[in-house]
């Protein structure tokens, strides 16, 4: 494998830029390179070009592809249950995100102070366990949870007194059940992220601010925050990219229903093409979903010029 | 109330006099505060340990007693008869094996393909360096859901949909292992390498005898997140696989809520504790890892 030495001498800064010793180099790097770029290529970028391609195109895989303009996506607008799977998607996206953060936030805050370190440890491990586990099994799991009759939710609610709630049976409620079990599930990643962004604070200047007088909350909001925003902007971009894409959740626990209140983009992405066959208007979906996601992380970027403080 | 006692608990064993009044002299308010705020970490625990003890539990009752409210913790007639159903009415043995041929060769595969092309960005020189980089960062953000109909008709036309090298191949070349992998050999000096040249080293001299062992972790973090991710995956499966024989655990067991409809929940439960067993080993054994992979996946904003 080694190539073999033609130059008695050489210093090591010189190396890269000979020629037969680069050439090996390059070869060695184009092989390394090669499964990945290759891999990334084929399933990734060719998709994306496929995708976009097929959404003006529609297709039941038998028949061949014919043009179909624009009607694709027209066809979004005018079917009022895409429509609301898209609307369904972003006040999903609101909720999600934001209970998701504003948990893991104050799990990690309180998890700083003083206590036990195997407490703090077991508690850590706790907060991120649900995360290991397969989202449509616990799905199924919460299916039995939220039951209205039988469930365990319900009759906690009972023993504190409250009535109990129609989870997975009411428009209204279903999407308040589906929020929950994904939050459950998630939180605990965004969590591990503030967990490392507060070790990463210097601890002086909460020292200095306890001496100036500064406590509690306003510490937190004037030092903690201000200093974890970065950390916040990577929690809020990952939660957003991953609420957008949201299925396993509502697929397992209400089959988007009832009606279609919990019918989400990449449920209807997915009945459209291999339920129904229409593969065109499958990916003006996705397309539609991919522009979304990019637009709304552009935005958050764009915010976080005002908010984010690097050290 | 100096700060000398807010150390960890370890420190009460070495307490002088002083500090013993010291430490009387402190069960105030704030000290009720840190019990309160224990409590209150202890119940949210509470909530996200909880669902999975009352799975196990239910699964371990009679499909009489399964709905049982309040939830028992220790079923009074404990039984493995879910469990023997689970395996006449579905095969576990066959989605297990399934689940953990797929699971375990992405996990390979990524290991080999991203310390490979990680090195590479990180070390080698080579035309297109830059850009190459940043197509591979760029489709890290391009979500499954968006490429699947057109991955679905690649692998259609390369006759492997309903096999399972159809979840395999796809998801080999991962971009985020790529970027962590690259990270991870910036960290490594270079001297090493170069030092190994002047020995005579080739490039794949020095990367599989150098670098690569010191990798370890590094690959150890990219192969539990592989793994993790790989054995719950749901979507994928769904679309690429139809016949029962190439079932995953994670579809095996929605077949199985199926089946049964509401007749008893201790079965499904059944399943679904099977199905868990491998990512609750993942989750002891691999914690660290885990851990650092979503810690420095707070890197790439």
């Amino acid at each position: 494998m080694s190539t073999p030495v033609s130059t008695p001498v050489r210093t090591p800064k010189s190396i890269p830029a000979r020629a037969g010793r680069s050439r090996a180099a390059r070869v060695t790097a184009w092989l390394f390179l090669a499964p990945t770029v290759l891999g990334v290529v084929v399933f990734t970028v060719v998709p994306i070009v496929g995708s976009v391609v097929l959404s003006f195109f529609h297709w039941d895989v038998i028949d061949s592809p014919t043009p179909a303009g624009l009607a694709n996506y027209r066809e979004l607008t005018a079917d009022s249950s895409i429509l609301t799977a898209f609307r369904n998607t972003l006040l999903f996206m609101v909720l999600a995100v934001t209970l998701q953060l504003v948990v893991a936030l104050v799990l990690a805050l309180a998890l700083q102070g003083r206590m036990p370190r195997w407490i703090q440890q077991a508690l850590r491990s706790a907060f991120f366990f649900p995360l290991v586990l397969s989202a449509a099994s616990i799905s199924v799991v919460m299916k039995y949870l939220f039951n209205q009759d039988f469930g365990v939710v319900n009759w906690l609610l009972g023993q504190v007194g409250a009535s109990p709630v129609p989870w997975l049976t009411s428009e209204g409620w279903a999407m308040a059940a589906v929020v929950l079990v994904y939050v459950w599930q998630q939180f605990g990643f965004s969590f591990l992220l503030f967990v490392g962004g507060l070790a990463n604070i210097p601890r002086e200047l909460h020292e200095a601010a306890a001496m100036d007088g500064a406590t509690g909350l306003r510490k937190h909001l004037r030092i903690t925050i201000p200093l974890l925003s970065p950390t916040l902007l990577v929690a809020s971009v990952v939660g957003v990219i991953n609420a957008l894409q949201v299925f396993e959740q509502p697929y397992v626990l209400t089959d988007g229903g009832p009606g279609d209140s919990t019918r989400t983009a990449v449920m209807v992405l997915y009945q459209t093409a291999f339920e129904q066959l229409r593969f065109g208007e499958a990916s003006a979906v996705g397309v539609v979903l991919f522009v979304l996601i990019l637009a709304v992380t552009a935005l958050q970027f764009r915010l976080s010029r005002r908010f984010v403080h690097y050290q | 109330m100096t700060s000398a006692s807010y150390s960890p608990s370890s420190s009460t064993h070495s307490s002088s006099p002083d500090r013993l009044r010291e430490r009387v002299g402190s069960l105030t308010a704030r000290r009720l505060g840190t019990v309160a705020r224990v409590c209150g970490l202890l119940v949210v625990a509470l909530f996200t340990i909880g669902p999975v003890v009352w799975t196990v539990s239910t699964s371990l009752r009679s499909p009489a007693e399964s709905f049982d409210l309040p939830p028992q913790l220790i079923p009074a007639h404990g039984t493995l008869s879910a469990y023997r159903q689970v395996f006449d009415q579905i095969d576990v043995w066959l989605f297990a094996l399934n689940s953990a041929l797929v699971t375990g060769l992405i996990a390979v595969g990524q290991m080999i393909t991203a310390g490979l092309a990680g090195y590479a960005f990180a070390r080698l020189d080579f035309r297109f360096k830059r850009p190459l980089f940043g197509l591979v960062l760029a489709t890290m953000m391009v979500p499954v859901q968006v490429t699947i109909v057109p991955v679905f008709l690649i692998l259609k036309g390369m006759g492997l949909t309903d096999t399972l090298l159809a979840l395999i191949v796809p998801a080999v070349p991962t971009a985020f292992g790529t970027f962590l992998m690259r990270q991870y050999f910036l960290t490594m000096p270079k001297e090493l390498g170069e030092a190994a040249m002047i020995d005579g080293a080739g490039p794949w001299r020095v990367f599989r005898s150098v670098y690569a062992p010191l990798a370890t972790p590094g690959l150890a973090i990219v192969g539990v997140l592989a793994f993790n991710y790989h054995w719950n995956e749901f979507f994928r499966p769904l679309i690429l696989e139809t016949s029962n024989q190439n079932f995953t655990m994670p579809l095996g067991l929605v077949s199985l809520q199926g089946n049964l409809g509401t007749g008893s929940i201790s079965v499904v439960l059944a399943g679904v504790v099977l199905s868990m067993i491998p990512a609750v080993v993942v989750f002891v054994i691999g914690q660290r890892p885990l851990r650092e992979g979503i810690t420095s996946s707070g890197l790439k904003g």
